[in-house]
């Protein structure tokens, strides 16, 4: 019984000597993973500048990441000077020449997230600590953003958020190394409740139904704030399990709550589900006190919206960006992605895309990969041509501050890709909010 | 009065989806012995044969518009139908009209040859192996396949939809007098009515056909049944065949209600397994009264009312429930003493 | 039963693979300390998992449940007291050991699938609500992380920490400071060997427990229970107990897990979790001492590493080839590696299933057999595994 998993006397022998050499090689190990004598983590040596991709490429959000990745391999396509240039050509600032970033050449590494917070904080380490990465950028949830954020603030990288919405991540937890180009849910509350106003009147009732986690209720919170300033009610918020997949339950007692708009705080297969459902109950086809019954989606995904076909037709809601924008910027880079994989990109392909151009600017303008350094110019930086009009990246929170575009569902959409209408572009001005607002502190950069 | 209605209406739904997956999952724990972790990725295999069907229907070839452009500015190009070709417009609407009800046709085919291949290439080896084993095996199956959908499909919810004339709403109030406040989708009728009739013919199936009388006689008794002499591996063949079936119809059939994608196999596994094991492991009636019995309880524990009283009921309700029966029925509302004890 | 020298012998070759592993596995480009941080750590979760599954048979499928209570509770060790790890993993150890026992208490009243229905009912339960009402404890879909000392007594715990020991040593802090052992850093390879050292020691104390009584008492529950049953010994308390060290195991890798990354999420509480050990001590060998350390290694290198492969590094790979065939070899691999490293997640536990039921170990066992001389043939008989006897567990028996 004892001897199941015997050994050969020699087999020791040999990994004794094994053990001596490794005892002896430790210090080696112990010192190298912060060796470098350019005074911040991973510093590049040689003509490469390693960049690290950290995107869902399994679970839920598979697509979306799928998409954040093409973004990725475009924008370092231009930043090396392949490809039409895309906008870089748009750009307001002219420091990026399309010869890499600082004179390296940009390669990437990438990760799969999984949309788990242990899973992206493992892959993002990984790229850190094994592929010597200088920055991590990707993303498509705040949890997993918050996550991955605070791990690169203790490693002293930058982090530049992929698709996260939550107020959170440039709020109580936003760090110095931390940067967001993306809107968040203060925004689109700023940004979607005039424009409900407007279509549906003041005197309104309405039912909120909210993903029972950070994300749901800050966005739940804002859009509450917002409509309740111009005269709604709300009848009732109720919270539903992440991942309910059936949503009847929570979608008949809406039918007797006298309520006769409902906000569906879902994001991804949840908003599919629930938004699907909700029209099959019959729900806009109903009148309530004297009104004809609305469902508003807060944030819309054009990509996930394809899940939920006819369903989101006339439907409100939030987006950070829309291949549909006829400005420079967009078009460049609605046609060097088209171009290259014969679809238009998704708000989440932008974000991620403007995110490195970015990233590299600052690098350029600051002279120098360290993250002190090359966050201070990012802090305040003002630009334009990126698509969203004139941007403010804001010292204070390192948040983008842009006009918000407040879109409805295509109702006679001219293709697969012409789901969402631009109904109002919110100026950036309207959704502009004090710093302290949110809470939370930077904290001092980390260089590692 | 309405909500009470309404929340039983959804638990009938609900509960006929999960007594459908679990049916087939006893019925193959039953009879063969095996814990087939796989079976989720069965109804997803089915869902996506209405997916497939309905991809089939809009097979095009593709003419250039002289007017039109796409969002590049290039020439839009329009894709016709080849069915549309083929058999005029009108039979071309109607078949993608009722594509999800027709895909119960290509579902039945299909599933059974998947089944089939499942069975005698894989699971048959299986047969004496341990439980811990079985699982392992089906899991990575389960996975494989999830992967090949993925791998075609995307990983994005892909919508489908019910045919027009059980498109919106029923004034289900008016039929009981209850008022105007009571709707419930067509198509969600239509589903429960379709559950039982399933669980209707397979349960006929099982008791009046000779082969049924084996089979039940198996799941009795198994070692009995092989001395007498007869063939039971090609019934086996069979019995894992008609759970992939029933399996795939009903993962077809919801696609309406509930958009599939690459996962939706492993989101109902841990439900369709505690639904098997709250009703007891190989019962087929245990498992159609646990399958109803949760679907309602799951959809009362969801109400505002339920949930005022005890926050995030709605959450943990199913597992709660299969805790309680547990703890108070050793082997679930209709288990037998010593299945799956060892 | 006396501990041979064959067991010091397994031990001291097991703890030097482990030590030395930054040198083992550097030419798979796995030598980076959060890849073998995990791989200690989860190896660790498997062998306390593999006493409670591999001895007695009893397969939990709620595991993950002591993860997550090991990791919440040295989370708030961090937060409220020391940044030092060392009470912060006596804590989530002890806590999670309370835990185990409820649990068990409960769940080991059934067996076979009753059981792993029960405990993953538990872990579900716990998982659901760490996501949602528990979010003042947990910090739901964020994670409970650590922050910098508050300095308003009225600011939530969750965003401001208070670290009462610390602050009575006078500890220093800039920003939000890391985790440390009396001082020495838990990131990196310190972190590493900090792990590996507890690992070695549970795998020894593992060895102690399957060589013992107690655990002979163990097997002897998994190959016959009703005839211990007869004999009038209650197996109960000898159940709870293997429960109540397992539980503790894993209790004592959540802590772990934030030692090295303070963080705690509450998806590691989600079944997937619970599946994922099964699945590691599975696929090494169950029943065996290495093989759910080998398993937990091979599965976290297959999500870390193998994930990573994206396009350029497969067409680089294939380099060497003419066009055509490397982009076919491309889009080939393209199936398995990068985005599709589930599929051969899914492809090896079928694999190693149909061909090594016994699991990796099964396998090195079978080629040491090949190369070994015949009279060395008694080890060879004794080693096989008592995990697979094929026939044993023919799955629905009538009531016995």
């Amino acid at each position: 019984m004892s001897d199941r998993n015997d050994l050969t006397r020699r087999r020791v022998i040999k990994s004794g000597a094994v053990a001596a050499a490794g005892a002896a090689a430790t210090p080696y190990f112990f010192s190298r993973a912060f060796a470098d004598g350019h005074g911040y983590r991973n510093a590049p040596k040689g003509d490469t500048v390693t960049l690290g991709f950290n995107v869902p490429q399994t679970g839920a959000y598979a697509d979306e990441g799928a998409d954040e990745l093409r973004a990725y391999e475009l924008a370092v396509e231009h930043l090396n000077g392949e490809g039409d240039g895309g906008m870089l050509n748009t750009f307001s600032s002219k420091a990026l020449k399309g010869n890499g970033v600082l004179g390296k050449k940009v390669d990437f590494v990438t990760g799969d997230t999984q949309t788990k917070s242990d899973a992206a904080r493992a892959s993002a380490k990984r790229m850190i600590e094994n592929d010597g990465a200088i920055m991590i950028t990707g993303g498509s949830s705040s949890g997993v953003a918050i996550a991955v954020q605070g791990l690169c603030q203790e490693a002293g990288v930058i982090f530049m958020a992929g698709l996260t919405h939550s107020n959170d991540t440039t709020g109580k937890d936003k760090r110095a190394n931390g940067f967001r180009h993306f809107f968040n849910t203060e925004m689109t509350g700023a940004a979607l409740a005039p424009v409900l106003k407007n279509a549906f009147g003041s005197d309104r009732n309405a039912y909120h139904l909210t993903a029972d986690y950070t994300w749901g209720w800050s966005q739940e919170g804002s859009i509450q704030k917002y409509t309740e300033e111009l005269g709604w009610n709300t009848t009732a918020a109720v919270r539903t399990p992440l991942g309910a997949g059936d949503f009847s339950s929570f979608i008949t007692p809406v039918l007797d709550s006298g309520a006769d708009v409902l906000v569906l705080n879902h994001y991804g297969k949840d908003m599919v589900n629930s938004l699907t459902q909700a029209v099959q109950f019959g729900l806009r086809d109903k009148q309530v006190n004297g009104k004809d019954f609305q469902i508003v989606v807060p944030l819309f995904s054009r990509l996930m919206a394809q899940g939920a076909g006819e369903s989101i037709k006339g439907i409100y809601g939030s987006t950070n960006w829309n291949w549909s924008l006829k400005d420079e910027g967009s078009q460049a880079f609605v046609k060097s992605f088209g171009t290259k994989y014969g679809f238009p990109p998704s708000q989440a392909a932008h974000t991620c895309y403007s995110q490195v151009l970015l990233y590299a600017d600052a690098a350029e303008r600051a002279g120098t990969f360290m993250p002190s350094e090359l966050g201070k110019s990012l802090e305040g930086f003002e630009f334009d041509g990126l698509g969203n009009g004139p941007v403010l990246y804001r010292a204070e929170d390192h948040q983008c501050f842009k006009d918000v575009l407040v879109v409805q569902g295509a109702q006679n959409p001219q293709s697969k890709f012409d789901l969402l209408e631009v109904v109002e572009v919110t100026p950036r001005s309207q959704v502009e909010y004090a710093p302290e607002l949110l809470g939370g502190e930077l904290g001092p950069y980390n260089n590692g | 009065m309405d909500a009470l209605f309404l929340q039983v209406l959804n638990g009938l739904d609900k509960g006929g989806a999960y007594a459908l997956i679990a049916l087939g999952l006893t019925l193959v724990f039953g009879t063969l012995g095996v814990v087939n972790f796989a079976h989720g990725a069965l109804f997803m295999f089915g869902a996506f044969c209405a997916v497939s069907l309905e991809r089939i229907f809009s097979t095009s070839y593709v003419t250039i518009s002289e007017t039109e452009k796409d969002f590049l500015g290039n020439p839009l190009k329009v894709d016709v139908p080849y069915i549309q070709e083929w058999f005029g417009s009108g039979t071309a609407n109607f078949l993608q009209d009722y594509s999800v009800p027709l895909s119960i046709l290509l579902a039945i085919v299909v599933m059974g040859f998947v089944g089939v291949v499942m069975e005698r290439g894989l699971i048959k080896h299986f047969y004496k192996r341990p439980h811990a084993d079985q699982i392992l095996v089906t899991f990575g199956l389960a996975i494989v396949l999830a992967e090949i959908v993925r791998h075609y499909y995307g990983a994005n919810p892909i919508p489908q939809q019910a045919p027009e004339i059980v498109a919106g709403a029923a004034n289900v109030g008016n039929w009981f007098g209850l008022g105007d406040n009571v709707v419930y989708p067509w198509w969600r009728l239509v589903y429960f009515v379709f559950s039982l009739i399933v669980i209707g013919a397979v349960f006929a199936f099982l008791q009046f056909t000779t082969f049924g009388m084996v089979v039940r006689a198996g799941m009795q008794d198994r070692e009995t049944v092989g001395l007498l002499g007869i063939n039971i591996e090609k019934r086996f063949t069979i019995v894992f065949a008609l759970a992939a079936i029933v399996a795939g119809v009903a993962g077809a059939m919801y696609t309406p209600i509930y958009p599939p994608d690459y996962n939706l196999g492993m989101e109902f596994l841990v439900l369709s397994f505690v639904v098997v094991v709250v009703g007891g492991m190989g019962s087929l009636g245990g498992a159609v009264l646990a399958g109803f019995l949760l679907g309602i309880l799951q959809s009362f524990a969801s109400m505002n009312e339920v949930k005022s009283i005890l926050p995030a009921l709605d959450q943990v309700i199913i597992y709660l429930v299969a805790v309680i029966i547990l703890l108070t029925l050793p082997r679930g509302l209709l288990g037998r003493q010593g299945v799956m004890e060892d | 039963m006396t501990s041979s020298w064959k067991d010091w012998a397994l031990l001291i070759g097991f703890s030097a693979v482990i030590l030395c592993l930054p040198i083992l596995l550097e030419p798979i480009g796995a030598n980076y300390p959060d890849l073998l941080q995990k791989i200690a750590i989860f190896g660790l979760f498997a062998i306390g998992f593999n006493i409670l599954f591999g001895l007695t048979g009893y397969l939990s499928f709620g595991h993950a449940a002591f993860i997550g209570i090991g990791s919440y509770m040295a989370m708030w060790s961090y937060k409220l007291l020391t940044m030092n790890v060392l009470p912060a993993i006596i804590f989530s150890t002890a806590i999670a050991g309370l835990l185990a026992f409820a649990i068990g208490y409960v769940s080991l009243r059934r067996s076979g699938i009753y059981f792993s229905i029960l405990t993953l009912a538990f872990a579900q339960m716990m998982y659901n609500l760490a996501y949602s009402v528990l979010t003042p404890l947990t910090n739901g879909e964020t994670g409970l992380q650590t922050r910098a000392i508050r300095s308003d007594p009225n600011q939530s715990l969750l965003d401001g920490d208070i670290r009462v020991i610390d602050q009575a040593f006078g500890v220093e802090e800039i920003g939000v400071p890391t985790t440390n052992f009396f001082g020495m850093a838990m990131s990196g390879y310190t972190g590493f060997y900090f792990c590996a050292v507890i690992l070695i020691l549970g795998f020894f104390i593992a060895q102690r427990i399957t060589h013992s009584n107690f655990g002979m008492m163990l097997k002897a529950i998994k190959s016959n229970q009703n005839r211990l049953n007869y004999t009038g010994i209650n197996t109960r308390p000898y159940l709870i107990t293997a429960f109540v060290i397992s539980g503790m195991y894993a209790g004592l890798a959540g802590g772990l897990m934030t030692a090295t990354d303070p963080i705690a999420g509450a998806e590691r509480m989600q079944w997937t979790a619970s599946g994922e050990v099964v699945l590691m001590t599975i696929l090494g060998g169950v029943g065996t001492l290495v093989g759910p350390v080998l398993g937990a290694g091979l599965i976290k290198y297959a999500e870390q590493k193998v994930s990573s492969w994206n396009e350029g590094i497969i067409a680089d790979f294939f380099s060497f080839l003419p066009d055509g065939l490397r982009d076919f070899m491309a889009e080939i691999s393209s199936l398995f590696v990068g985005e599709g490293w589930h599929m051969t997640l899914g492809l090896m536990f079928m694999i190693i299933v149909i061909f090594l039921p016994g699991g990796l170990m099964e396998g090195f066992r079978r080629l040491s057999v090949l190369f070994r001389r015949p009279k060395n043939r008694e080890t060879m008989k004794s080693a096989t595994i008592p995990s697979t006897k094929p026939g044993e567990s023919i799955a629905p028996r009538a009531a016995e």
